[in-house]
């Protein structure tokens, strides 16, 4: 089973373990360089990209504005299909809901499409104590599964595995959960999915219950659309008999017209694929075909406070497309375990400290997991200015305030351990105000510069433990530019 | 035209090289630049570190400082776009919070005067060729905010190919973060580290004796990261490049 995230150390601590690793390293770099460079291609062969940024980041905003509406036009469309709608407050309520259409079903065990929301809820666990065995049919998410890891990416979900280690996470697992690896399984790709294939196989056909997640729901008509790379989520939509979607309010569009906007920005940024190689849709159920029971669980889960900050709620127009994490170099280096949450990345660290609040360690370390290169907000495909929010948040964990938890409002109080960092942004602006007194500083510097240290002692050594300081110049800028009326008076 | 040139806090203190190096491009090229001695910083570090209403007397100062000029020219892409990206985001802020239009209407005057310095050069003053000598194989660093925030474009590497006696080469991966990131360097040291470690291999992989960058608080971590390892490479800042003549070449 997926480990959890409870109890994870603050950003900067998780990281230093994973900058050190040589082999997460060079994954990481092979695999998030490759996609990189792919996605640009795929994105500027787009003529109208910047138009079609736009206007999926309009759509999105619409929704989000008028998501009370939609939604309820979304449960009178899907229940008008034969669909049963129910609606979750957080992940505990998700999770009580699911185990017990499955238990209704009287099934013992279900096959699950990649979906982030389950992720999210840490849907796999509930079920397991509910003694519901859930299986991921996801290649990477298998592997993950396998292998009794976290999922590190929100896409490639193993993409801090290579090869070798995938082939021995299969020879050594595959028997414990069902067909065993076949014999003398290499590392080539091809033997790899293949293995993948028959394992997955038997579990496909024997199942009677799936549970997916949704990269979209049409209010309009109650459609729920699955955007995947594999058939492993046509496998898991069509043949079960019954069918439990579990999906984050936020995924709403008004009406079909919509995903055109999508389905172009979607597989471009993500997979740097022209086309989605296998878009399911379905609206409630049919007599004839594919499952007889669909459920559709609709999750807050902290989503409705977001919403209700004006500057954090575009974290919600994202559409998962993982862009963010294969362009950011902290996330190259760190690794998706750093960011102790499902969603990794960039997008992690605007969006978990905001469904799940900063009052844990890494919830409130995480808006400073970024340099803010702002690379994050060039290539995303729904214009999330991440940067912009990730300041935001920096403000809320050192400042504080009014925020909205589990639909109340709350005063946040300052986050522990900032206040000698706020203690010295306040000394500095306190000087910076005042001319004269910055000017005394700089001479005081400049006068005792032969005693600075090579190396500083304390927090300082976080500067100076990998990097030489500058020296100190004999005279500040403005020492000379007065001395030498503005370089006039220059000693040649 | 009234210029100003905005030098920056870190520059003032640290590196008065390349305030010089400013002024006498600036004189060599026919403008009349002053240095407003009031000036002090433009709250960038505060801002981004999450102390967004500590800046605002910073930024209400600078305003105060520059309002009169008809250009303010900084030679840092960072503390440039702190003025023309951040500071109408805090007057928009200072209304939402109801604080009324007063930071915005302080603040907007300097906003559309601020420019980088190879903004002020290519746009301004409408010149590529600076008629500066440097004879050295260079590569450049484009630092993230004048490439992301300003649009620095191109401008840098017209300017350094007009260059006399200069080698370019491209830098692979250049668009990519450095890793100072202000307080960042020192709150996640380790990944910053990395990512410096990185950039300096990319840079001493070109063959160039020199890393030119127009920004000199990416330079500072990556000229220390440089002696660190004891490379035989330098950082230095792009003012630096195109004040040196054959006359006055630079050290």
């Amino acid at each position: 089973m997926s480990g959890t995230f409870i109890g994870m150390p603050a950003f900067p601590q998780a990281a230093r373990a994973s900058v050190h690793d040589a082999t997460l390293r060079g994954n990481l770099r092979h695999a998030t360089h490759t996609i990189r460079g792919k996605r640009e291609q795929a994105v500027a062969e787009v003529a109208d990209w910047a138009e079609l940024r736009e206007a999926g980041k309009r759509i999105k905003d619409h929704v989000l504005r008028h998501l009370d509406r939609y939604l309820v036009q979304l449960e009178e469309s899907v229940t008008a299909a034969g669909g049963v709608v129910h609606w979750a407050a957080d992940a505990e309520e998700a999770n009580r809901i699911v185990a017990r259409l499955v238990k209704e079903t009287g099934e013992r065990e279900v096959v699950k499409v990649k979906s982030m929301a389950t992720q999210e809820i840490g849907l796999n666990e509930a079920l397991q104590a509910e003694g519901i065995r859930a299986y991921e049919t996801d290649l990477a998410e298998l592997i993950v599964q396998l292998g009794r890891d976290r999922p590190s990416h929100i896409l490639v979900p193993a993409i801090h595995r290579n090869r070798g280690e995938i082939r021995d996470i299969f020879t050594r697992e595959m028997g414990e959960w069902g067909r065993p690896a076949p014999e003398g399984l290499t590392d080539s790709p091809a033997e790899l999915a293949e293995a993948a294939r028959l394992h997955l196989r038997e579990k496909f056909l024997r199942a009677k219950v799936g549970i997916s997640g949704a990269n979209f729901m049409v209010a309009e008509t109650g459609t729920l659309v699955v955007v995947e790379s594999e058939g492993n989520g046509r496998m898991c939509l069509t043949l079960p008999e019954t069918l439990i979607s579990v999906v984050g309010i936020e995924k709403t569009v008004p009406s079909w017209r919509d995903l055109e906007v999508f389905l172009q920005t979607l597989p471009r940024s993500s997979t740097a694929e022209r086309m989605n190689p296998y878009t399911s849709m379905w609206t409630g159920t049919r007599d004839e075909d594919g499952p007889r029971a669909f459920h559709l669980v609709l999750l807050d889960n902290g989503r409705t406070d977001t919403l209700a900050d004006e500057v954090g709620r575009q974290a919600l127009r994202c559409i998962r497309c993982s862009a963010c994490l294969n362009v950011c170099p902290v996330y190259e280096r760190a690794g998706g375990h750093a960011y102790g949450s499902v969603y990794p990345g960039p997008i992690g660290a605007i969006l978990s400290p905001q469904l799940r609040g900063t009052r844990s360690e890494i919830d409130a370390s995480l808006p400073y997991a970024s340099s803010l290169c702002g690379a994050c907000y060039e290539v995303c495909p729904v214009a999330i200015d991440i940067p912009e929010v990730l300041v935001h948040l920096r403000e809320r964990v050192v400042e504080g305030g009014p925020v909205i938890r589990e639909g109340n409002k709350v005063v946040l109080r300052p986050a522990k351990g900032h206040a000698a960092e706020r203690a010295a942004m306040r000394a500095a602006r306190w000087a910076l105000t005042r001319p004269g007194a910055l000017r005394t500083a700089q001479r005081l510097a400049s006068r005792t510069r032969r005693l600075r240290p090579r190396t500083l002692p304390g927090p300082g050594r976080a500067w100076s433990g990998t990097r030489d300081l500058p020296p100190v110049p004999p005279e500040p800028f403005r020492d000379w530019w007065q001395r030498t009326r503005g370089g006039k008076d220059e000693a040649k | 035209m009234r210029v100003a040139l905005f030098l920056t806090c870190v520059n003032d203190t640290l590196c008065p090289d390349t305030g010089r190096a400013v002024v006498k491009l600036l004189t060599r090229l026919g403008v009349d630049v002053d240095f407003p001695m009031d000036q002090t910083c433009c709250g960038q570090a505060h801002y981004n570190t999450g102390y967004r209403h500590e800046a605002e007397p910073l930024a209400e100062h600078f305003a105060k400082v520059f309002g009169e000029y008809e250009a303010i020219v900084t030679p840092s892409g960072s503390c440039g776009a702190m003025v023309r990206e951040l500071y109408p985001r805090m007057g928009e802020r200072a209304r939402a919070e109801g604080r009324g239009d007063s930071l915005a209407v302080t603040l907007a005057p300097v906003v559309p005067r601020t420019y980088e310095l190879t903004e002020f050069l290519v746009d301004v003053l409408g010149v590529t060729d600076v008629g500066a000598y440097y004879p050295h194989k260079v590569t450049y660093h484009p630092t993230c905010h004048g490439l992301r925030s300003l649009g620095l474009g191109d401008r840098p590497r017209r300017l350094l190919q007009a260059v006399a006696g200069l080698e370019l080469v491209e830098l692979p991966g250049a668009e990519e973060c450095c890793g100072f990131g202000g307080t960042f360097a020192v709150k996640n040291s380790d990944v910053s580290a990395a990512m410096g470690a990185d950039k300096v291999r990319s840079a001493e992989s070109t063959g160039a004796q020199v890393l030119c960058a127009a920004d000199n608080s990416c330079l500072m971590h990556i000229g220390g990261t440089m002696s660190r390892v004891g490379t035989g490479m330098r950082a230095v800042h792009l003012a630096e490049i195109l004040a040196s003549t054959r006359e006055e070449p630079a050290a």
